[in-house]
């Protein structure tokens, strides 16, 4: 038997739970439930992650970003668990002896390689300084270069893997920019430190939907040419079908769904990503809508939130088995699972 | 709601805009915001109006209601409503228009509700507001039975009535925006990007609310949005909004089918599929600077069919079939009529 090659990435049983003070009681929610992702070293990948606002899409960013930490499960980085749990669950780490907790050295490696874009390509510049300084910054801090001349090499040919060039962009401010340029430039910022994982959140909802290609073309790219993998997250569906190799569904922390996104798209198991994938408006007038739907009372649709199925208030195959317990992910074919009883 | 949408011909203009010119001042210039666009909507129709952030979409729903903040000024133009121009109206006049004539379901709407204020006392403050007169005045009861009245045409429930703003859902406030906007019956109702912050299934629910109201009341709708695939599923009529201009205004269906303008034609093939994967459609985008538009064509930066004419002669509309409207030089010789 080989040697286990440890993955890239690893979220293992991953759980965040926020509490809410509400008047006097506090309310435990769950924002993220056991989640389980492994991204291996190669062929690099992008992984779509879906769901409406709520659903635990950017917690999970920020899990793997190390913004947050996990209550219970783990974040574990090429073979090291790069996440804290938190002291009030001491007794649950105790139970993984065998990871490592990542020493300084190691963490520093895991921030060069895990790198994020987020979604407002306004909100990230500081509009006082031009566009050299951004990566002047990142050259500064990992010690990317010896010499100036070598710098401005490494961040021309960064530049030019995003379809920039320096001359028209690195003398400029932020707001002489386009939004897709700003964006493409923070892909730009991701990619010179040459990182394995780039977690986009929503990187394309605040471009224009003429430019959007643009963006979507350079993820495409840099996974192609530069075996980069990627954790895109997104609300669109359509998007993450055109470039997404797998895709993980979530609904109100839990996966609902998850496979090759191309099965999971086209041929949906799970009633939520149903509904969800039908509600996508077609761009086509002869195409309408089949039948009208509603939404139940937002207090039924945040109910049950300790047992059962997260969708069981809105269900329209629902049985009382999936109030009991919370479905497992059952396989419907290979690389492709769905939570629901109904399989 | 299977119906397909009707499409009457109804020969009156509710609305007609000409030569709508709104400029924003700045240290640099004006910027030319809305820069001259024309349309009619007729009794009952719903036009589309897209086009990317910053194209002045947002700024036309402004003009037409006569609110535009400096340091915007509408500089010229005519907007008939019913045939009266709402330019030369004063202040006053144009107060108690808005809401009983021309309703706006505001960008972010679900923002714009006092957050300390129920909802029944938000709806009910539209309707006193415009009780002008004595004679008309509602009862207490009324007023109460016509707000439930209004949350059920909406699809909410009663118990909404009481609620606070930061009860509801993102779905559940648009929609009570929209109860607001119907609450007077106006004749138009302006709708800007309603259901883009709103996730799939809850912008799906919103937008089936809109034709529902739109079937019920019959009353005319501008909706303005960058959604395409959302415009296919709503709207009777396009008109394509590029730095400032209408590049193109068509049937929703000559739109998608015949894309004419090659931004339109951008825009169409830009929207993602989700039927089968195809390779993406990368376009440069470089938009000239709004202050100083170049020359000719404003489209020509960017255009794959540019020519020299394009860069010294602005093009006009071009009706290349019936009710088919197209500002591009490449149809010169295509006009069915004259041009307009």
């Amino acid at each position: 038997m080989p040697t286990k090659i440890p993955m890239l990435l690893e979220l293992s049983n991953a759980t965040k739970i926020y509490q809410q003070r509400n008047g006097r009681t506090k309310q435990a929610v769950v924002a993220l439930q056991d989640f389980n992702l492994k991204i291996a070293h190669q062929p690099a990948k992008i992984i779509a992650i879906a769901g409406e606002s709520g659903s635990g899409k950017t917690t999970l960013a920020n899990l793997i970003l190390g913004f947050v930490q996990p209550t219970s499960g783990q974040v574990i980085y090429q073979g090291v668990q790069v996440s804290k749990i938190s002291k009030k669950d001491q007794g649950v780490a105790e139970e993984t002896e065998d990871i490592s907790i990542a020493n300084s050295k190691q963490m520093r490696d895991y921030r060069r390689n895990v790198q994020a874009i987020f979604q407002d390509p306004f909100g990230v510049y500081n509009p006082f300084y031009r566009i050299q300084h951004v990566f002047d910054l990142v050259i500064k801090n990992f010690g990317l270069s010896d010499n100036s001349d070598q710098a401005r090499q490494l961040v021309e040919s960064t530049l030019n893997a995003v379809g920039l060039r320096g001359h028209d962009v690195l003398r400029k401010y932020p707001h002489q920019l386009s939004g897709g340029q700003r964006q493409r430039i923070m892909m730009a910022r991701a990619y010179l430190v040459r990182p394995k994982l780039i977690v986009a959140d929503e990187p394309v909802s605040m471009i224009d939907a003429s430019l959007r290609a643009s963006i979507l073309d350079v993820m495409l790219r840099l996974k192609e040419e530069a075996g980069i993998s990627f954790l895109y997250i997104t609300h669109d569906l359509s998007t993450a079908y055109q470039i997404g190799d797998q895709i993980y569904i979530l609904y109100q922390g839990s996966v609902a769904e998850k496979g090759k996104v191309t099965k999971v798209i086209e041929r949906p198991h799970h009633p939520y990503v149903k509904l969800l994938v039908d509600s996508v408006p077609l761009p086509d007038p002869a195409i309408r809508w089949k039948g009208e739907i509603d939404l139940p009372a937002e207090e039924e649709m945040r109910g049950s939130a300790t047992s059962g199925c997260r969708f069981y208030p809105r269900c329209p195959v629902r049985i009382d088995r999936c109030l009991e317990n919370q479905p497992d992910l059952y396989d419907v074919s290979d690389d492709h699972q769905a939570a629901c009883y109904q399989i | 709601m299977n119906t397909k949408v009707s499409q009457p011909s109804p020969t009156t203009n509710l609305l007609e805009v000409k030569d709508l010119r709104v400029y924003y001042e700045t240290p640099g210039g004006d910027i030319l915001a809305v820069d001259s666009i024309d349309f009619e909507l007729k009794e009952g129709e719903t036009l589309g109006l897209v086009g990317e952030s910053g194209c002045g979409k947002s700024t036309a729903a402004m003009g037409i209601l006569q609110l535009v903040q400096p340091p915007g000024r509408i500089v010229s133009g005519e907007v008939r409503l019913q045939g009266k121009d709402l330019l030369t109206l004063s202040e006053g006049k144009m107060r108690q228009l808005r809401w009983s004539k021309l309703a706006l379901i505001p960008q972010g709407a679900m923002n714009s509700l006092n957050p300390t204020m129920r909802i029944y006392r938000q709806i009910q403050d539209v309707i006193l507001t415009h009780q002008t007169t004595g004679s008309d005045k509602l009862s207490a009861d009324q007023i109460k039975n016509r707000i439930l009245e209004l949350l059920r045409m909406v699809g909410l429930p009663e118990r909404i009535y009481q609620m606070y703003p930061h009860e509801l859902s993102g779905g559940m406030k648009q929609r009570v925006c929209i109860a607001m906007a119907i609450a007077l019956n106006p004749s138009l109702i302006i709708a800007d990007e309603s259901t883009s912050a709103l996730d799939v299934v809850v912008q799906r629910v919103v937008a089936q609310t809109i034709l529902r109201v739109k079937q019920m009341l019959g009353v005319s709708m501008i909706i303005i949005g960058h959604d395409m695939g959302l415009m296919a599923q709503i709207v009777d009529r396009i008109a394509v909004m590029y730095a400032g201009k209408i590049v193109e205004i068509a049937a929703v269906r000559d739109i998608f089918n015949n894309p004419s303008h090659p931004y339109t034609q951008l825009l169409i093939e830009s929207i993602p599929s989700l039927k089968e994967q195809k390779p993406l459609k990368v376009t440069e985008g470089l938009t000239h600077d709004p202050r100083h538009p170049p020359p000719g064509c404003i489209f020509q930066l960017r255009c794959p069919i540019v020519t020299d004419q394009c860069r010294s002669i602005a093009p006009k509309a071009h009706l290349i079939r019936v009710e088919q409207s197209v500002a591009c030089h490449a149809y010169e010789n295509t006009d069915v009529a004259r041009t307009v």
